[in-house]
């Protein structure tokens, strides 16, 4: 490896941090790193991103966590960048303009320098008065308000003619807006390792891959990024689950069918007929608490089930927060639009009765007075919430009365093992009657949904 | 190590352009990378973006032979890799001449009763090669095994042959439509390269190449309108094939200028279900309008 020393401990670390953020990239990917590194050369930093992209990366959506951890290690320059230390936006409002007058061309360099500019002039906190100061990409946004320049820059871009595209435009600059954003974070992102250290920075700062992000945490964007990756994985868990349907098919010799056709050959058994079980397609429940913190999450797996229609026989999903009801066809005809479905059942289904605090104990109950026969002996039934009861009476009666009927019972719950129990959960008493599984991401319902789901 | 077929990145670009592949930046440092560290390529992303005109196009520019695999549910090791001549044996052991069994049993399992399938044929040639494993998730969990010997050594192990090692190394392109995790070993032996839909000048340089003949005012339309579509959350987004699909149609049409109608009547080639061309009428604001004319 003729690579410098620096350069090999560098990759190394970046390695590493691509791992603590869940690329699994071994020994053999750094080397093949390495390698590429010295077929490219250094000479263009966007080479040198794609072709470590190229060793190291091993799937899609692993690539925005790939590109934020590429530009803390091999950032794009040191301190403020070159632009401003000369004629530079001195203040605020020049910047604004030179802002609109580079988001009006899509001007892609000269957005990336007032991104460096903005965070230098505009995203200081602290510094000079010891350790804790820093760079940050929200104060930088809060300031600039870069959002408010969209009615100025479409009035500099607007053609004389109305042509139809024009009504693109307003969206096309939103986006321009929402990419220089991203650059604000990155620029902030590579600031703030100057002062603390790039390992602290990637550890914290890099947002983790969508499959990743915990339920109970994800912002309104990271939702949004969830949804989207419903259409493969659904694929993804369709193709798992008729894989191990054939599997099961396959094995046990059906001894009367062998013989019948073994007359054909003489008495020879030479073809093996094998007994099919019949392809049973199970029908599935859903009971999902909709309440603020972990609608994110029943929606998500709503949405879920709901792609994977075809693998089940009959679906029916049921939402309550302190009261139940049946949301069956919010959910079929809501995966139009998702975004709103949250919204629409808690408007147009009878979920909410008083404050909006979700009452386990008092939706089980109705649950089981109204609904009871939605569930039979091939139903499997997955309740999805926090099993925290605002300090009401669990109601075990109901949940025992539910096993009791349905083929399985599974609770998923978006939050941590270690936190089941605490304060108002009644996570375990839940958990001593139903198998109850912690189920934070995306990837762990995936997981999930194959493991739980009967062949 | 490496096939040789490039002298560096741009040279990829300039190239692949030249048999009509415009290559982004991230496609061609890829395609360089796997000519020059002799690793496979692992292709994914989503339908129509041109995983297999990747290959094809490499095919052509360096007069390598293209040699395909077409993988499907069920395929085994005697169509991916090689097979006996049955019948060709069965006959030649009945014309059998006076030999002894050893000397007939050496003959039969010569190179005269093989069937190469692709695997084999692009391992055992002299001439450059360009091997495409196509939709390489539709192949059962047992193939990628045999793919595992084939893409990490270039050798294949024939019982009755020996071991058949490349004598020129082929440039392995592997696509895959993710609808099936491929096993990490499989991974870790490629590059990995994921195409996304082209960015906007990209896109307006396919458009222009592939519909020669289109005005430069609407094939920026067209692009754009295809950029907003994708934004919106569409059940199945519009991919270049179909970028280009339309910009051929609207020239047939005759249609100079994009407007709600010629949109409207059209939008058909671009999405193809129904809810996706309601979505998209809705967030296009195609009937507002219309209403309001």
């Amino acid at each position: 490896m003729t690579a410098a020393p620096g350069l090999t401990g560098r990759l190394a670390e970046f390695v590493r941090a691509l791992r603590a953020h869940g690329i699994p990239a071994g020994p053999g990917e750094t080397a093949d790193a390495a390698a590429a590194l010295e077929v490219l050369g250094l000479d263009d930093r966007e080479l040198v991103r794609e072709g470590l992209a190229a060793a190291l990366v091993r799937r899609g959506g692993q690539r925005s966590v790939f590109d934020a951890t590429f530009d803390l290690y091999f950032p794009s320059g040191i301190g403020v960048p070159e632009l401003a230390r000369e004629n530079a936006p001195q203040d605020r409002d020049e910047l604004r303009d030179a802002l609109a007058a580079a988001l009006a061309q899509g001007d892609e360099p000269a957005l990336d320098q007032l991104a460096g500019i903005a965070v230098e002039m505009l995203g200081q906190y602290g510094i000079g008065s010891g350790p804790g100061g820093g760079y940050s990409a929200h104060q930088t946004l809060d300031r600039l308000q870069p959002q408010t320049l969209i009615a100025r820059v479409l009035a500099a871009m607007r053609a004389p003619a109305d042509d139809f595209t024009d009504r693109l435009t307003r969206d096309e600059i939103r986006r321009r807006v929402e990419d220089f954003r991203g650059k604000v974070r990155t620029e902030a992102r590579r600031r703030a390792a100057e002062l603390r250290g790039r390992s602290r920075i990637a550890q914290h700062a890099v947002a983790p891959a969508a499959d990743r992000v915990d339920f109970l945490l994800a912002s309104r964007s990271q939702l949004a990024e969830l949804r989207r990756t419903i259409q493969p994985l659904s694929r993804k868990l369709a193709t798992r689950l008729a894989a191990r349907r054939k599997r099961a098919s396959r094995g046990q010799i059906d001894l009367r069918r062998t013989l019948r056709r073994s007359l054909s050959t003489g008495g020879v058994p030479l073809r093996p007929a094998y007994r099919h079980r019949r392809p049973g397609r199970p029908e599935i429940v859903l009971l999902c608490d909709l309440s603020g913190s972990v609608a994110g999450f029943a929606n998500f797996t709503m949405l879920l089930v709901q792609a994977l229609r075809d693998q089940f026989s009959k679906i029916r999903v049921f939402g309550f927060v302190d009261s139940t009801d049946e949301v069956t066809h919010l959910v079929d005809t809501g995966a139009a639009d998702p975004e709103q479905l949250g919204a629409r059942m808690l408007s147009e289904a009878a979920v909410v009765r008083w404050d909006g605090h979700s009452d386990y104990g008092g939706a089980l109950a109705q649950f089981t007075s109204r609904w009871l026969d939605a569930i039979g002996p091939r139903t499997s039934v997955l309740i999805l919430g926090d099993a925290r009861t605002n300090g009401g009476d669990p109601n075990l009666d109901a949940v025992r009365a539910i096993r009791a009927r349905a083929r399985h019972v599974h609770w998923l719950n978006p939050e941590r093992t270690a936190l089941w129990g605490t304060g108002d959960s009644a996570a375990l008493d839940y958990a001593e009657l139903v198998e109850m599984h912690e189920c934070r991401t995306a990837q762990q319902l995936g997981v999930l949904v194959t493991r739980l789901l009967p062949a | 190590m490496g096939t040789g077929f490039f002298t560096s990145v741009e040279d990829v670009s300039a190239q692949l352009a030249k048999v009509g592949y415009l290559a982004s930046t991230p496609v061609a440092t890829t395609v360089f990378l796997a000519d020059r560290l002799g690793k496979p390529l692992l292709v994914e992303g989503p339908a129509g973006v041109g995983k297999t005109a990747l290959a094809t196009a490499v095919a052509e520019v360096t007069g390598s032979r293209l040699v395909r695999l077409q993988c499907y549910e069920g395929i085994d090791e005697a169509r991916a890799l090689y097979e006996w001549n049955h019948a060709k044996q069965l006959l030649r052991i009945t014309a059998g001449r006076d030999e002894t069994w050893d000397e007939a049993r050496t003959d039969i399992f010569g190179e005269e009763f093989l069937l190469r399938r692709p695997l084999l044929t692009a391992i055992s040639g002299t001439e450059p090669t360009v091997l495409l494993i196509d939709e390489t998730d539709k192949a059962d969990v047992e193939i990628e095994g045999l793919l595992l010997e084939v893409l990490g050594d270039f050798q294949v192990t024939v019982p009755e042959l020996g071991t058949i090692t490349a004598t020129q190394q082929p440039f392995a392109v592997l696509t895959s439509n993710a609808t099936r995790e491929l096993s990490e070993a499989l991974r870790r032996r490629c590059l990995f390269l994921h195409i996304d839909f082209p960015d906007e000048d990209l896109e307006r340089e396919i458009v222009r190449l592939k519909v020669p003949g289109i005005e430069d005012a609407l094939a920026d339309s067209v692009v754009r309108v295809i950029a907003a579509l994708r934004a919106m959350d569409l059940r199945k987004l519009p991919s270049v094939a179909e970028t280009v699909d339309w910009a051929r149609t609207l020239l047939e049409l005759g249609a100079g200028t994009l407007d709600e109608r010629v949109v409207r009547d059209s939008l058909g080639v671009v999405l193809k279900h129904q809810d996706d061309i309601a979505k998209a009428g809705a967030g296009l604001k195609l009937d507002q309008v219309l209403d309001a004319s």
